[in-house]
């Protein structure tokens, strides 16, 4: 099994998450800012995964129930209509079990404490970049 | 000869960047994710930067106009000016937004107005800076991209 996660901190962006699979590795970006949307979305092509992005939770909620699916969802705590930890609670209700990993640039414990329990797998402090979410990749269970 | 010179001189413009503590490591992650197929990824970034920026400055120039201050509202839009910020690397601007936030949290107008000032001159500096940057590299040709030396 190579070594993925080692070529891509070495500055290989060649790296296809894709590539040795059945399918592509599918991820769901869900920010309201577009910078970090255009970040996310380009560390995520950048590794060959193919990548949908929603601009709040409510969009992401709405995205599943017209019965899409994602291995992965990068989620933000701080959005309009419906924020992070609203989301990621709905999205496990409905019975989605993708990895989900909250990407936010808060920092307080308590918030972060509920972000956890509200159903994440994984949590990174923005800004995001490779490594990072090599490290948010290596949770990922491909079976969607 | 002239091209060596203009990358040489594009390598001290970015260099002093940094050195000055415009940016910081953010804005070469950025860089890190330019390539063939998204020549000018950090360009178009800096762009979204100041189109986001120049709403939530615009936002919150109204915001402290009022009487009373919505501490709670300045807050937000300077979360998300923040937010911003640390994406792209904009170390100074971001240290005017936390300082910004820390006015916020302890109710103080005063301190929230002279930041505001503050942190606009910082920006529109960075912008400066930025926009006189990537037009020396734009004008040093497609070859020219800007990435730190390996």
């Amino acid at each position: 099994m190579e070594d993925i996660g080692a070529r891509i901190l070495a500055g290989d962006h060649q790296v296809q998450y894709g590539q040795n699979q059945r399918t592509k590795i599918k991820a769901l970006v869900v920010d309201d800012n577009m910078i970090n949307q255009a970040l996310h979305r380009t560390l995520l092509r950048n590794l060959g995964i193919e990548n949908h992005v929603v601009g709040n939770g409510r969009e992401a909620v709405d995205v599943h129930c017209s019965g899409r699916r994602f291995d992965l969802i990068l989620m933000d705590l701080d959005m309009p209509v419906m924020n992070g930890i609203e989301a990621t609670k709905k999205l496990r209700a409905m019975g989605i079990q993708s990895t989900i990993a909250g990407v936010s640039s808060r920092s307080v414990d308590e918030n972060i404490q509920e972000f956890w329990e509200a159903g994440l797998d994984d949590y990174q402090q923005k800004p995001l970049n490779f490594p990072k979410l090599v490290s948010i990749l290596q949770k990922v269970n491909h079976s969607v | 000869m002239e091209r060596n010179q203009s990358r040489r001189q594009i390598a001290v413009t970015r260099q002093s960047l940094f050195d000055q503590g415009f940016l910081d490591e953010q804005f070469v992650q950025l860089e890190e994710l330019q390539d063939d197929a998204n020549p000018n990824f950090v360009e178009e970034i800096a762009t979204l930067y100041y189109r986001d920026s120049s709403r939530l400055i615009n936002n919150l120039e109204q915001a402290l106009e009022k009487s009373p201050l919505d501490f709670n509202k300045l807050d937000n839009y300077m979360h998300q000016l923040k937010g911003s910020s640390t994406s792209i690397g904009a170390k100074k601007v971001k240290a005017e937004c936390t300082q910004f936030r820390e006015y916020c949290r302890t109710g103080n107008g005063e301190g929230c107005v002279r930041t505001f000032q503050q942190l606009k001159k910082e920006y529109g500096l960075l912008k400066r800076k930025l926009e006189a940057y990537f037009q020396m590299v734009r004008q040093a040709g497609p070859s020219q991209v800007a990435c730190r030396p390996k």
